[in-house]
């Protein structure tokens, strides 16, 4: 009786289609995303349907973490501004601050979060401490509310230029916080600012799901 | 390697003294490659954005002490919403009852559908909505509200303080 053999069939599998697959999709990510800055504070955004992207040019930017602290930025692409911003501070509040002090002020990536008594110490601080640094926020309650005088002196540094106000707050960021941020900013007369937010889709069968499905998706809010 | 030997050892031979070239595959093992193809892949999912941070424009009104230059809102077209904790809104039409009885509460999923009615039921000039986060309420529900405004397009809203009747209501109902 002749034996049936069975022919044996190779297991190794032909990987040619995964790699251009993988490759493909490490494209994607290269040319799609962007690296991500560190942040000093973290800060997890909300998300909203707004489309408007944020700019970075001419920003100032109030910062609130997840437990309220407020933090005050300015983009570093205007050094004139931030310094003249610095000198102002320096004047209004005799803090007395030396060149280095306001040299540090102008570092990219610089957020103060700290009420005008420790300004001065705050700067003093080396790169390596800062990380380390506790910040307790800028007050902004409405007894003590020190971000009033950061966004006049912000105001009167981007004099002649337009002034973007952004405002990024953290999910869990008590409403106190953000009142505080509002009465600071309504203090200056400033009616008009942008929320950071990550995009979102817009949930069907809504109002302005049908106004942008009727211009053809190219809506954004104005 | 992912790769099994299954050859029957050197196959048949053509007769004594027949030597042949072993015939090399031009097969190329990829499973390296996509193995490092998908690691850079993690790689750059984890270190990169993919979207860039949208902003949200909030325009506040100008605060008035003279009652003539305050936006007088009709009363009947005026939807209050009231944030309080736990993602929870407390809502009420018109004016509140001195009772209280036309305080209800819902959530995030359910205020769609009032505000939906709610603007529905008035006319476009009267129809405002009145925010009032509690300071309880989370930097994101605020956000997430004023979101709704946008998503329902309700031109005119307002973010407000609360009154001590409505946070004393909030409490009282255990939020």
């Amino acid at each position: 009786m002749p034996k049936v053999k069975v022919p044996r069939k190779s297991t190794t599998i032909d990987m040619t289609a995964m790699c251009d697959v993988a490759f493909l999709l490490l494209s994607f990510f290269i040319l799609t995303t962007k690296f991500k800055t560190p942040d000093p504070v973290q800060v997890t955004t909300p998300k909203s349907v707004s489309t408007k992207i944020v700019e970075q040019e001419n920003a100032v930017l109030v910062t609130m973490d997840k437990e309220g602290k407020v933090y005050f930025s300015v983009a570093d692409e205007n050094k004139d501004q931030k310094s003249e911003l610095i000198d102002m501070i320096d004047q209004s509040k005799a803090l007395n601050l030396t060149a280095a002090e306001k040299k540090a002020f102008l570092a990219p990536g610089n957020l103060i979060g700290v009420p005008f008594t420790q300004l001065k110490s705050y700067l003093q601080l080396s790169p390596e401490q800062i990380k380390a640094f506790k910040a307790p926020g800028i007050p902004v309650d409405s007894a003590n509310n020190q971000l009033v005088d950061w966004i006049r002196a912000a105001t009167t540094a981007f004099q002649g230029k337009t002034m973007r106000m952004f405002v990024k707050g953290d999910n869990d960021a008590k409403y106190p916080s953000f009142k505080g941020i509002i009465d600071a900013l309504k203090k200056n007369e400033l009616f008009k600012f942008s929320m950071i937010t990550d995009p979102e889709g817009v949930p069907p069968g809504t109002d302005l799901f049908k106004r942008k499905e009727a211009i053809g998706a190219k809506a954004t809010d104005e | 390697m992912a790769e099994m030997d299954t050859s029957s050892g050197g196959g048949h031979k053509k007769g004594p003294g027949v030597k042949k070239g072993k015939k090399l595959s031009t097969r190329v093992d990829l499973t390296p490659m996509v193995d490092l193809g998908f690691l850079l892949i993690t790689f750059f999912i984890f270190t990169t954005t993919m979207s860039q941070p949208t902003a949200m424009r909030l325009f506040l009104p100008k605060d008035t002490e003279k009652p003539e230059e305050q936006n007088k809102v009709k009363a009947s077209g005026a939807l209050s919403l009231i944030l309080a904790k736990d993602n929870s809104i407390f809502y009420y039409e018109g004016e509140l009852a001195p009772d209280g009885s036309n305080f209800k509460s819902t959530n995030f999923q359910g205020i769609r559908d009032i505000i939906i009615n709610k603007k529905r039921s008035t006319s476009p000039d009267d129809f405002v909505v009145v925010i009032k986060p509690t300071p309880d309420a989370t930097y994101k529900n605020t956000v997430d509200i004023l979101d709704e405004m946008t998503i329902n397009e309700v031109k005119r809203y307002a973010l407000v303080d609360i009154f001590d009747v409505e946070l004393q209501l909030v409490k009282a109902s255990g939020k």
